[in-house]
């Protein structure tokens, strides 16, 4: 799915450069400038690695947590199709937050390291997975718009500058645009069913609408990475921008289901080719990402949970392979 | 958490028969076992692969891309191994 910690408050490792730093910085931001790629090894300026590690650990974070929203549903999903196809998409994105983790670990953090940030409530995700599903049509909007967002948001990362991140990118993409497609079936039947599914559909839209569009981070004006992650070329566009495209598309297909999109202030502006939306409720959104979401406590819950039961697992592969490897050596 | 991390392993696929096994990225496993199913789970889920090698990160050694300059300066300047250093005139054929 999706990350939007790009913008929010991090450690900013920026030196004070020495002659020598200012230099290799020189060279390095020539580099990207020509579109090279940044690869593990190479000399990175210390903002540059950080605000990469912050960024990729918790867009992997995000996708670990996404997976509970969804997976609220595999038990009840409607068909054995439908099982199928949710249990696929929710595997899909545990090998996302896999990708990312890898792609994290090549800058010099450490797997552990990631995961006790994410447990001790450190290391941020995407707010958009605090918001709970107690209908089968959110597993429909959440493929539709939340992976929809992703999508928008993910494509211009696929040309990021640090390449383990631009190539786990180009592979999360192929995958997630199966991810909005089967979302947007699920709404598109539900929409064509019995009025009361219509209204599960629309009651669906009218919770993750906002979420949706907060999932691209705080406006222009307020995000303070913004310009220097796109110096870099981690960010290819601002906030506003990848939002703007966002309604641009999301609005026409709700036209085609047939459904309306809660927002009173929408409209189609001629001049400016565009659709001008209502406000956007920060307030909600800055409670959300400190805590105090509808689900925050849950999702952490759920998090740690899984991760003191798997325990025992861990150490007992472990011991395993310790005692093969005597044997083996014995063997010898 | 201070617990003992799985080993890291470097994951290389060969996507089909005929083509080199290249790098995919990486998994933590236990073994060498656990990391070969791990690596199909996370980066075969739609039949990208047909062989799946992997090693520990911890065995693999690199060149220094700092010192790629100098490391690599050797070929730069023997423009004559390639064919186009070698001017033919057009009538002569199949060369």
């Amino acid at each position: 799915m999706y990350t939007q910690g790009l913008d929010s408050p991090g450690r900013e490792a920026l030196h004070a450069s020495s002659p020598d730093t200012a230099a290799l910085e020189a060279r390095f931001q020539a580099r990207v400038d020509a579109d090279e790629k940044i690869e593990p090894k190479d000399w990175m300026p210390e903002g540059y690695r950080q605000t990469l590690i912050r960024q990729i650990s918790q867009h992997a974070h995000s996708e670990v947590v996404g997976m509970l929203p969804e997976g609220n549903w595999i038990t009840r999903a409607p068909t054995l199709r439908r099982k199928a196809v949710l249990i696929a998409k929710v595997q899909d994105e545990g090998g996302h937050g896999m990708y990312l983790y890898s792609a994290a670990e090549t800058l010099g953090i450490s797997r552990d390291q990631m995961m006790a940030q994410l447990l001790s409530g450190a290391a941020k995700y995407s707010s958009i997975f605090n918001y709970p599903t107690p209908t089968w049509a959110d597993v429909g909007a959440i493929g539709w718009l939340v992976d929809g967002a992703a999508i928008m948001n993910q494509i211009p990362i696929c040309r990021c500058s640090y390449g383990p991140y631009a190539r786990a990118m180009v592979r999360i993409c192929r995958e997630e645009s199966f991810h909005q497609r089967q979302g947007f079936e699920i709404m598109m039947t539900l929409a064509r069913g019995t009025p009361e599914q219509r209204r599960m559909a629309q009651d669906a839209l009218n919770r993750w609408w906002w979420p949706a569009l907060m999932m691209f981070g705080p406006s222009d004006a307020e995000s303070r990475h913004t310009a220097q992650s796109m110096r870099w070329k981690i960010k290819r566009f601002t906030n506003d921008e990848l939002r703007q495209q966002f309604v641009d598309i999301t609005v026409p297909q709700a036209r085609f289901l047939g459904l309306e999109i809660p927002d009173p202030h929408l409209r189609w502006d001629e001049a400016s080719q565009h659709y001008v939306f209502g406000p956007i409720d920060w307030a909600e959104f800055q409670q959300v990402l400190k805590g105090n979401g509808p689900c925050n406590r849950e999702r952490l819950e759920a998090r740690r949970r899984a991760y003191e039961q798997g325990r025992w697992v861990r150490e007992a592969a472990l011991a395993h392979a310790e005692k093969q490897r005597q044997r083996a050596a014995q063997a010898a | 958490m201070n617990e003992k991390e799985w080993p890291l392993f470097e994951v290389f696929v060969r996507s089909r028969s005929g083509l080199e096994h290249k790098h995919v990225g990486s998994v933590h496993a236990a073994d060498a076992r656990m990391a070969i199913e791990h690596a199909r789970d996370v980066y075969t889920r739609r039949q990208e692969g047909v062989s799946i090698w992997v090693v520990r990160s911890s065995d693999i050694t690199a060149s220094d891309p700092a010192e790629a300059d100098a490391f690599f300066e050797p070929a730069r300047d023997k423009v004559y191994r390639h064919p186009t250093f070698y001017s033919i005139p057009d009538e002569v054929k199949n060369l």
